[in-house]
Formats: C-alpha cells, sequence, structure tokens
C-alpha cells in the first residue's frame, strides 16, 4: 500500500453568490499517492488551474479539506502557508515565471535561499538541478538568452530546489513547440522514475497518454478517470499505416 | 460505403431505400456528395443477400421503380451486427464519417449512448498516444524515426481533439429535451 501524498474531500471554491454564484471547483475528492503522476484535463474554465492553486495552497477554498503529506493544510496561518508553499510543493506555470534579470543558477537557488538555506548549499543544489534537467552549460545565462523549452526546464529545476514532495504544474507545456515538449515530457518521465510526486494540469493530450492517471474534469468536477499503465502493444505499425 | 453504417440506419425503423439516402445526407452535408445516388441501394442488395435486411415490396410490384418502393428491415442477424458494430474500435484506419454515423445511427435508434462510444474510442486513442509518445521519447533528438513518431502523435491528437468535440455536442444534444 502506497502513502498517500495528497488527499482532497469535498473539496470547494465558489466566487459571487445568489444568482451570479459560480462554482469553479464543486466538491472534489482526489488521492494522489506518492510517486504517482496524475493528469487533471479539462476544456478551458472547468475549474483545473482553480484546483492547482487550491492544492498547491496559492488560493483558500470555500469548504472542504486538504491534506498535504499527512497534514491538514487548508485551515492554516498565512504565515504557515507561505512557508508550505516555499518548502513542500514545487509549482511549475506556463509562462515559466523566471525572473529575467537573474541568471539561470540565481533563479533555480532562489527558493533555497528563501527557505533559509545557506548560499553555499543553495548555490551546490541549483549546480547539481541544472545537471539534472541538461542545462549545466547555461547556469550563468539569462533566461531571456534560453529557448522556451529550456525555460520550462530550468523552471522545473527551479520547483525541485527544496525537494517538495509534490510538483504542481500548470499547463507546463503550453507555450511550446513539438520538440520542447519532448524534452520537458522527458524530464517529467525521469523525475517519475525518481519518484517525485506530480499533478499536472493541462489540455496537451501528450501530457495526459504519459500520466499515470487521468482526470477529466467539467463545470469544477470529475467527470471521468482513465488509468493508462500498462506495457506496449506493439501496434506502432498499424499507426504508421504500415499494416493494416 | 460501410454496409454497417446502412444496417444501423435501418436499426430505428424500417425505411425505403430513399429515406436511408435522405438520412445519410443529412448526417453527412457535403462530405457526402460525392456520394453515388444507387450506392445505398448496392449494399442493401449485398446486405439482404447476407440475410441481413429482409424487404418488403407493396403488392402488386411494378417492373419500374420498385427498388424505391421496397421497404427495408432489419433480420435477427442484422440487429446482432449492428450491436456488435457499435462497440467495434475501428481506429487507426482513420474513418471519421463511418465512427460519425455510428454516433448518429446510435442515437436515433436509442441503441447505444453516443458518449459511451466516443468514451470507448477515446480511451483506446489515449492508449495509442501513450504508446507513440513513449516511443517519441525513448527517440534521440533528430533521429529519423522521431520524426515519423511526431506524424503519428501529432494526428493522433487531432483525433482526440475532434472526439471531445463529439463529446460536447453529444452532451448538448442529449441535455436537450
Amino acid at each position: 500500500m502506497s502513502t498517500t501524498i495528497l488527499s482532497t474531500r469535498g473539496l470547494t471554491k465558489t466566487y459571487g453568490d445568489g444568482e451570479s454564484l459560480v462554482r469553479a471547483v464543486d466538491g472534489v475528492d482526489l488521492d494522489v499517492a506518492a510517486g504517482e503522476t496524475v493528469a487533471v484535463m479539462g476544456p478551458s474554465g472547468c475549474g483545473k488551474s482553480t484546483l492547482l492553486h487550491l492544492v498547491g495552497g496559492l488560493d483558500r477554498p470555500t469548504a472542504g479539506e486538504i491534506h498535504l503529506a499527512g497534514r491538514r493544510v487548508d485551515q492554516l496561518t498565512e504565515r504557515t502557508l507561505a512557508r508550505l508553499r516555499r518548502t513542500d510543493v514545487g509549482f511549475v506555470f506556463q509562462a515559466f515565471h523566471l525572473m529575467d534579470e537573474l541568471t539561470v543558477v540565481e533563479n533555480v537557488e532562489l527558493p533555497a535561499l528563501l527557505a533559509g538555506r545557506s548560499p553555499r548549499a543553495a548555490r551546490a543544489r541549483a549546480t547539481e538541478l541544472l545537471r539534472r534537467v541538461g542545462l549545466a552549460a547555461k547556469a550563468a545565462a539569462l533566461p531571456t538568452a534560453l529557448s522556451g523549452g529550456q525555460r520550462q526546464r530550468v523552471a522545473v529545476a527551479r520547483a525541485l530546489s527544496n525537494e517538495p514532495v509534490l510538483v504542481l504544474a500548470d499547463e507546463p507545456t503550453g507555450n511550446l513547440d513539438s520538440a520542447a515538449t519532448l524534452d520537458v515530457l522527458r524530464l517529467f518521465e525521469e523525475l517519475h522514475e525518481a519518484g517525485q510526486t506530480l499533478v499536472i494540469v493541462t489540455h496537451d493530450e501528450r501530457i495526459a497518454a504519459t500520466a499515470d492517471r487521468l482526470i477529466s474534469m467539467r463545470d469544477g468536477a470529475f467527470v471521468d478517470e482513465t488509468r493508462l499503465t500498462g506495457g506496449t502493444s506493439g501496434r506502432l505499425g498499424a499507426l504508421a499505416e504500415l499494416e493494416g | 460505403m460501410q454496409q454497417e453504417v446502412v444496417l444501423a440506419l435501418l436499426a430505428k425503423e424500417p425505411s425505403h431505400g430513399y429515406q436511408l439516402r435522405a438520412r445519410l445526407r443529412q448526417a453527412l452535408g457535403p462530405v457526402g456528395e460525392a456520394m453515388n445516388a444507387g450506392q445505398v441501394y448496392v449494399v442493401l442488395t449485398r446486405l439482404e443477400k447476407a440475410g441481413l435486411v429482409t424487404t418488403e415490396s407493396p403488392a402488386p410490384a411494378t417492373a419500374k421503380d420498385t427498388a424505391d418502393r421496397k421497404t427495408y428491415a432489419l433480420t435477427a442477424k442484422g440487429q446482432h451486427r449492428v450491436a456488435e458494430w457499435l462497440t467495434e474500435v475501428s481506429w487507426p484506419k482513420p474513418d471519421l464519417a463511418e465512427f460519425h454515423l455510428k454516433l448518429v445511427a446510435a442515437a436515433a435508434a436509442g441503441l447505444a449512448d453516443p458518449l459511451s462510444i466516443v468514451d470507448t474510442q477515446r480511451r483506446e486513442l489515449l492508449r495509442r498516444l501513450r504508446e507513440a509518445q513513449r516511443a517519441a521519447m525513448a527517440e534521440p533528438d533528430g533521429s529519423d524515426a522521431a520524426l515519423l513518431l511526431e506524424g503519428i502523435v501529432l494526428r493522433l491528437q487531432a483525433d482526440l481533439r475532434w472526439l471531445e468535440a463529439c463529446e460536447r455536442s453529444w452532451t448538448t444534444r442529449r441535455s436537450a429535451p
């Protein structure tokens, strides 16, 4: 039996009231096991980004519970929540959110510095992470000198800075071309193999297809769940119309 | 044209050949324009020989126009074939018209929920996309095979997006009175 890293019960976020009440997230029960990669898919406005923000403590739920690594986190004070965001959760965004005036390695070490690590330890960790995402040679470059795919890999390295129990990604390939998407998918796969727990919201079918579990979301609620693990069928030939 | 498409259109009720043609025209719009008017009758004759449909002619049959006056109906064997066809997953042969007509026919005859047909198809495509994507991720950058795999991935993505459109459309139709 694997450990549950993330668990929500009746998670709800509403905006407005009366006639104009919007249920952005509507009673979501989600359990994510340690080491699992879960993709949440759905059309724009289905509530998947709001869900991610709630889970990551970027936003507060209207109702329901969130448990992260065995600890209830939806009622924490703003200060404790801020610390949790820095140390327990790593975020990857569609628009990368790198600081353009800092070098690549400075971006990656920033969360470790903010969490109170020594500059030396933070730099060592950042250098190791950049090596891991294949960008050791770009440590001293500014983000603006990198391609979109490289920037997203820097953002992933930064998300891992404090060894978070959970990495949350919001449309991580939304701004990337085919080749860069492949790079990011490979990186996620490596994280997955290293045991990292990942929750990715996306409308990119390629991410969805490579996750362990795919959840479809509509109007704030989960409507379908598919487990896609398993071996290959050896039917790639048929897909390229070599056969049949 | 797929024989099963014609069979499935008969599942709702026995029909004349021209009624089937009209339904196909309605379901396919400009996509069906290239379809020869006689094609439906060719298929119907084949289906009759295979014991999948029966015909009823108004007596007395005249030599002229008999094809159009006949009423075609499914036999038990035909019913069975339609049910089978609805659950078949036909990708990667990308016969979009056949899949579309499957949904139209399933809904018209109340034989199956179009949304569950879409769902089955979607899971199958996702499994294939997973396979192709994993193969692509395992290729070194710039390999010839990577380019082919990218083509497969892009096509499957396009198919999945169309299925999403199917899902949206049939969800709306189902919730409409």
